[in-house]
This record gives structure tokens, C-alpha cells and sequence, in this order.
């Protein structure tokens, strides 16, 4: 039986033989840098360690990302304390070699830069510092720890307790308090209750969730299970997007791990809490990143929305309450119950608690992930951790949460990062994709793609999405081709008020945020498709 | 099983239709096993045909025209087989603003095809993807499973050459 006692041994024997080696080199194995060729590094390293007779004094593991995605294949080096970036095979033995002596000057990132100094980890804690196929790993870093304290020393009324007192919001767009959720399902009434982990991260540009998966998937089962331990859930899912082969891999080993400890299953710890974890796996389709499309879609179904109330947390999966949230989400629970709800809301601002996960990308110099406080500012993001565009690009917007938000001029920079200001300037928090776009871009088309985006992802169940976004993509197909007129300006200001108050679900309520922000910043842009002088890049859809 | 269900039997006998009962009867031959058991026969045989979906949707008890309601909203899924090679362009966001665009129209043209087609020597199929998750390295194109970042049109022309040759 799994116990803290037991807990304490497997870390320890995982920290001995971590300690009997002199040196680590670790190397990232999740997704970007896997296909920057890492797993190549990760054998030439080995090889050269057994070339040089250091096999026993210095360990290679494989761990997830450590955030400088753009510069991958990316390593580090204990307890040298180096990072190196864009590895080749060929520079193994350089490495080794300078094990015992200073680091490889060459492919050395810096890690004094705002990129590194400004994030605060709590999400990512373990993430590039451990091996995500270890379960060993995990609980040497305190891993499982506050589940099984919580077991043997909590009521599930106290875990919720901490979760409220955290101030932890949903991290999965809508940013719904996570204690109050909770509060719902314990409170509902049934006798089968469902966890559901959204891990179908279907705005496109965003890879947090994925980042989370490959690089600690035991700290999403943890967070969900002792989710179900205070809401008295005895089943969970994880729907995860297809997409994600090495997520889906990655989760299944440590669910394989977990429920091996004793972890998941009948009795976990000696007590009366039994709980297991499924997976299912998602079809590509966007709107089951919604949660009753993504309940129906569990249950075998196609994935159309469903008006609520009821709401999943009375009437759920298989008609039973349940507890959907997002994968960040759950990666904060353990440490919140570890250390306390206060040490959580210590961090970030009044209304918005701890840390955001975001997803840097496009015309950016450091692209990856990064983990902030909330509050920290546009551009302390985008340029002192991000170090703005590439020479000879100028900044014009930043585009945060995909199809459904909304793009940020620079006047807007200097806004903190939490729920409520990026709700007011037009756009949202939604689930962390951050997206720089530079002054060569025709906004028109932006917002085009985004709408061309929405109309083939909605479902068509409700009139005014399926309807609205194809003619909305139409009239922004006659902007792009200069073919436009004022009329057609009207009318699109009109559908966009029509779409957002008549839709069913999410997915059509905010298809007309890329439009309506873009016409706030950029109207010019749109006026000038009109008198047929804009520009538009891209080719027209069919 | 009710009174009066017959049980299907497998379209043949090749032995990936005992993977795919496999996943079914894991799943306790429940409705819900449905997308579970699709992507199974997705994985096992590289897509999903007529024959397919008939055994699966009798087995599971779910009448064809839900299982084809099922099968056909979700793009993950493909009813006509594959070329030898799949070459998916992300059309993500991230790649987008890094110019997706000219990565696809490159493909179509030196393939002469559209997305979501093979071409008629079954050689090459072309797709799009909403985002693979490396947006870090955009633009990012999928090759034979394989994510390869930071694309450009001339990479792709020389991939497709060397699939026409016969190369991998
Ligand atoms: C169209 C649409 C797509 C969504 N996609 C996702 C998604 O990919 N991942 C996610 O966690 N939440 C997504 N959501 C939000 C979920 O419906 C739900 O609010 C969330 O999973 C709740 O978890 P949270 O409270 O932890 O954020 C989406 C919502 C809509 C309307
Ligand atoms: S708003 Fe769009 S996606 Fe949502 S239910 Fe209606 S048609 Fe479907
Ligand atoms: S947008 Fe292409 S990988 Fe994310």
C-alpha cells in the first residue's frame, strides 16, 4: 500500500542515484525540440560519456521543455548550471569535455535575461528538471505528496477550502473560480460523480497544455485527484487532442506508473478513496474544447454544444455531476494544497491569483514558454522577456486568446495581464496563446483567418454561428480583395452583434472578437479595402 | 447482449480486426467505446472505410447513420486511404503569421493537388492542421509523422522531389 512512508523511500532511493553521479545532462525530449532532432543529441551524449569512461559518473536524462523553444534542440548541464541551445550531435563531446571545466561559450544561452529572470514557476516547476517518464522523478521533486496528506489528513471540505483561498481561476479561457466549481459538483446531488481534464487545447498557436503533458504528466493526474477526492468523484477522463502523439504516449506511462504505486485505483493510500483515470482521445475538432460538446463527445457522440443550464456540474457526463477543468488548472492543485492557499494568492493581482502560463510565438525572438505572475505587463512579455521582433520587423498587435480573442495594439501595452483588463481592451485572457504580429501583416486578413477559422470549426447546430460566420468570412473575403463597400462595413458591424448575442455556445458568441477588436484598432485598415488602396497578403480562400 | 443482436463478424481475416475487437471489448462493447474504437481501426489499417464503420457500428449497437454522423464531424478522421506519404502543413496561427500560406500553395502546386487529397498515383496525400503544438519553431509542416520546423517552400520542393524519386 502506498503510503508518505513509502513515498519517502522511492524519493529517496530516486535522489541516491541522482547523487551518484558527479554530473546530469539533460536533454529535452518533448515536442519542439524532439523535432529539432534531440533525441539524436541524447545518444551522442551517451555514447561520448562511455568514449570518455564517464558512463557511471555522469547521467543523461531525458526531461520536457525548458522554455527557449525556438532555440531547440535545448540541454542542460548539472550541476555546471548551463543551457545550451541548438545542440547538434556533433557537439557532444565538446560537452562532455567541459564537464569538470567552464561551459561551452558557443552554445551557451544566457540565462541572466529577462526571458529567464522574469517567470515565476509554479505550473512548470518541474518541468525541464525532470525525467516525465519517472514516476520516481516526480516524487523525488515532493511529487503525490499533497494527495496522500490530504488523504490521510484532510476532509475533502478542507481541500476545497484551500482551493477557494488560493483565488485560482480556471485557466482554460473563461477564468470561472476553481473553488466555486469544486464547492458545485461536492455539493450536488448523485452518487456517481465524473473529473474531466480538458486537454483538447484547440486554439491554434497555443501549446501550454501540450508543454504540461509531455513535461509532467503526474502533476495533472495528481491535480485531478484530489479534485475527485473533494468533490467525491470516483471516475476521471482526460480528453486529449489526437494531435498530441507524445502527450497521449507520455500520459499513458503515467497512468500505467501510477496506478502500479497504488496511486490511482481502489484504496489509494489505505483509505476508503478509490479513483481512476481513462483517457479519450479527440477528433480535431475545435468546439469540443467546449465543455458539453467535449461531454458529448466522450460519450461517443458528435460534439455539438448543448444550451446550460443545467450545467456540467450538476448535470454532466452520462447525466451525472461533473467537475471539468483545464489542464493548468489542475497542474496548480498540488502545489496550492501542498503549501496553502495563501502562499498561492500571494502571487499575482487582486482579482487575478498566481502565475499564467503563455505560449510565445510568431514574429518573436524568443519564442516558447514562459510562465509569469499575473499583472506583469504587455511588454515586459512581448519585449524585454520576448526581446521584441526580429531586426527589420516592426511591432503592430499582439493576438491572445486564438479565435476567440481579440488583437492588442501597442497603445495597449503597458495593460497588466489578468482577466479583466485584457477583457476591457477587446480581447481575453483565454488559454495562453500569444501571438506577435508585425507591421507587414494586413489586419483585414488577419480577421479573415480567424472567421475562415470559425466557420469551418463550428458545429452548425444554431443558426446564427453556422449562418453568420460564412457570411462574415464573406464580407471579409470582399475587404481582402479590395472589392468592398460601406454597405458591406455596416453589415459586418451588424452580424458581429447579431453572432455574439444569438449564438449558442462559446465558439459563436466570440467568433466576432477578432473583427470587433481589429475594426477598433485597425479601422483604417478596413476603410482603406474599401477605397481599394489596402493591401492584403495571402491568397483568397476558396 | 439483448435477445435477437446478432454478433458481427469480422469484414475478413486479417488480424488487425482482432486489435479492434480488442479496444471494443475493453470498453465493454459500450456506445461510448465509439471514437475510441475508430481511432483504433484508424491506427490499425491507416483509415477508416465503409466496411469498417458497418462492423464497428454493429458491434457497438449504433446505427449506421449516427456512427456515419460520428465519423464524418470529426476531421481527424479519414475515409479514403492514404498516399505512401502524408505531408501535413500547419495552418495554425503561429505558422500562418510565419507564412503558412506559401508552404501550402508550394505543395498544391508541385503536387497538383488540394488539400485533403492524394495524388492519383497514391504516392503523396496533402493536409492542413489547426496547430501541431511546435509553434515555437513555425512555420511547421508534418512529414510522414515527423515535425519538421521552420519550413521554407524550397525544403518542401526538395522533399517532394525526393518522394518522387523513390527516396524517403
Ligand atoms: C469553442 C470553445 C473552445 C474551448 N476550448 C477549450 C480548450 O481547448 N481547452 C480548455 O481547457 N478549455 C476550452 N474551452 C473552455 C471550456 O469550455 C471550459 O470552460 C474549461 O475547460 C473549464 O476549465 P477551467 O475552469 O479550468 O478553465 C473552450 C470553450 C469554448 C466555447
Ligand atoms: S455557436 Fe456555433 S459551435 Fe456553438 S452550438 Fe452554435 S453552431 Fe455550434
Ligand atoms: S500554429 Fe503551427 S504549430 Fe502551432
Amino acid at each position: 500500500m502506498v503510503s508518505l512512508d513509502r513515498l519517502d523511500k522511492i524519493a529517496h532511493k530516486a535522489r541516491e542515484s541522482q547523487r551518484a553521479c558527479d554530473h546530469s545532462v539533460n536533454v529535452c525530449t518533448a515536442a519542439a525540440c524532439q523535432s529539432a532532432q534531440s533525441q539524436p543529441v541524447l545518444n551522442a551524449l551517451k555514447q561520448e560519456l562511455k568514449n570518455a569512461g564517464l558512463e557511471s559518473r555522469c547521467a543523461v536524462r531525458s526531461v520536457g521543455c525548458m522554455g527557449p523553444c525556438a532555440q531547440g534542440p535545448c540541454i542542460s548541464v548539472e550541476p555546471q548550471g548551463a543551457l545550451y541551445g541548438k545542440v547538434r550531435p556533433e557537439d557532444a563531446a565538446e560537452v562532455v569535455a567541459s564537464l569538470s571545466t567552464t561551459p561551452v561559450e558557443r552554445l551557451a544561452i544566457n540565462t541572466s535575461t529577462p526571458f529567464f529572470q522574469r517567470q515565476t514557476k509554479i505550473v512548470l516547476a518541474n518541468s525541464g528538471r525532470i525525467d516525465p517518464e519517472k514516476i520516481e522523478d516526480y516524487v523525488a521533486a515532493n511529487g503525490y505528496r499533497a494527495l496522500l496528506t490530504a488523504l490521510t489528513e484532510r476532509t475533502p471540505a478542507e481541500v476545497i477550502q484551500e482551493v477557494v483561498k488560493s483565488g485560482l481561476r480556471g485557466r482554460g479561457g473563461a477564468g470561472y473560480p476553481t473553488g466555486l466549481k469544486w464547492n458545485t459538483v461536492a455539493k450536488a446531488a448523485g452518487s456517481q460523480k465524473y473529473v474531466i481534464c480538458n486537454a483538447d487545447e484547440g486554439d491554434p498557436g497555443a501549446f501550454m497544455d501540450r508543454a504540461v503533458l509531455e513535461s509532467d504528466p503526474h502533476r495533472v493526474l495528481e491535480g485531478m485527484t484530489l479534485a475527485a477526492y473533494a468533490v467525491g468523484a470516483t471516475r476521471g477522463y482526460i480528453y486529449v487532442r489526437a494531435e498530441y502523439p507524445l502527450a497521449i504516449e507520455r500520459l499513458r506511462a503515467a497512468l500505467r506508473q501510477a496506478a502500479r504505486q497504488g496511486l490511482l485505483g481502489q484504496r489509494i493510500g489505505d483509505t476508503e478513496f478509490n479513483f481512476d483515470i481513462e483517457l479519450r482521445l479527440g477528433g480535431g475538432a475545435f468546439v469540443c474544447g467546449e465543455e458539453t460538446a467535449l461531454i458529448a463527445s466522450i460519450e461517443g457522440r458528435r460534439g455539438l454544444p448543448r444550451p446550460r443550464p443545467p450545467f456540467p456540474a450538476n448535470y454532466g457526463l452520462f447525466g451525472c455531476p461533473t467537475l471539468i477543468n483545464n489542464v493548468e488548472t489542475f497542474a496548480n492543485i498540488a502545489p496550492i494544497v501542498d503549501q496553502g492557499g495563501d502562499w498561492f494568492a500571494s502571487r499575482g493581482t487582486e482579482k487575478s491569483k498566481g502565475t499564467k502560463v503563455f505560449a510565445l510565438a510568431g514574429q518573436i525572438v524568443n519564442g516558447g514558454l514562459i510562465e509569469v505572475p499575473m499583472g506583469i505587463t504587455l511588454r515586459e512579455i512581448v519585449f524585454d522577456m520576448g526581446g521584441g521582433l526580429p531586426t527589420g520587423k516592426k511591432f503592430k498587435a499582439v493576438q491572445t486568446g486564438g479565435p476567440s480573442g481579440g488583437c492588442i495594439p501597442e497603445a495597449h501595452l503597458d495593460l497588466p495581464v489578468d482577466y479583466e483588463s485584457l477583457r476591457a481592451v477587446g480581447s481575453i485572457m483565454g488559454s495562453g496563446g500569444m501571438i506577435v504580429i508585425d507591421d507587414g501583416q494586413n489586419m483585414v486578413d488577419v480577421a479573415r483567418y480567424f472567421m475562415d477559422f470559425c466557420m469551418c470549426e463550428s458545429c452548425g447546430k444554431c443558426v446564427p454561428c453556422r449562418v453568420g460566420t460564412a457570411m462574415m468570412q464573406d464580407l471579409l473575403n470582399r475587404f481582402c480583395g479590395r472589392q468592398a463597400t460601406s454597405r458591406d462595413l455596416a453589415t459586418l458591424r451588424h452580424l458581429c452583434e447579431v453572432v455574439r448575442e444569438a449564438s449558442l455556445c462559446g465558439l459563436g458568441q466570440s467568433a466576432p472578437n477578432p473583427v470587433l477588436s481589429t475594426l477598433q484598432y485597425f479601422e483604417q485598415e478596413y476603410l482603406d479595402a474599401i477605397l481599394g488602396k489596402g493591401r492584403s497578403n495571402g491568397h483568397a480562400s476558396p | 447482449m439483448p435477445i435477437g443482436a446478432i454478433k458481427p463478424v469480422a469484414p475478413s481475416e486479417d488480424k488487425r480486426w482482432r486489435i479492434v475487437h480488442a479496444a471494443m471489448r475493453r470498453n465493454g462493447f459500450r456506445r461510448d467505446a465509439l471514437i475510441e474504437t475508430l481511432h483504433t481501426v484508424q491506427e490499425s489499417f491507416g483509415y477508416v472505410d465503409d466496411i469498417s464503420l458497418r462492423y464497428v457500428a454493429q458491434s457497438l449497437r449504433v446505427p449506421l447513420s449516427a456512427a456515419y454522423g460520428v465519423i464524418t464531424f470529426y476531421h481527424f478522421f479519414s475515409l479514403k486511404p492514404p498516399g505512401q506519404h502524408t505531408c501535413v502543413v500547419c495552418t495554425g496561427t503561429a505558422c500562418y503569421i510565419k507564412q503558412a500560406n506559401q508552404l501550402l500553395q508550394c505543395a498544391e502546386e508541385k503536387l497538383h493537388i488540394l488539400p485533403g487529397e492524394t495524388t492519383p498515383d497514391g504516392l503523396v496525400s496533402l493536409l492542413t492542421a489547426r496547430c501541431v503544438g511546435s509553434c515555437g519553431i513555425a512555420p511547421v509542416v508534418v512529414i510522414d509523422g515527423a515535425v519538421e520546423g521552420n519550413m521554407t517552400p524550397e525544403r518542401m520542393t526538395a522533399q517532394v522531389t525526393r518522394w518522387r524519386d523513390g527516396q524517403p
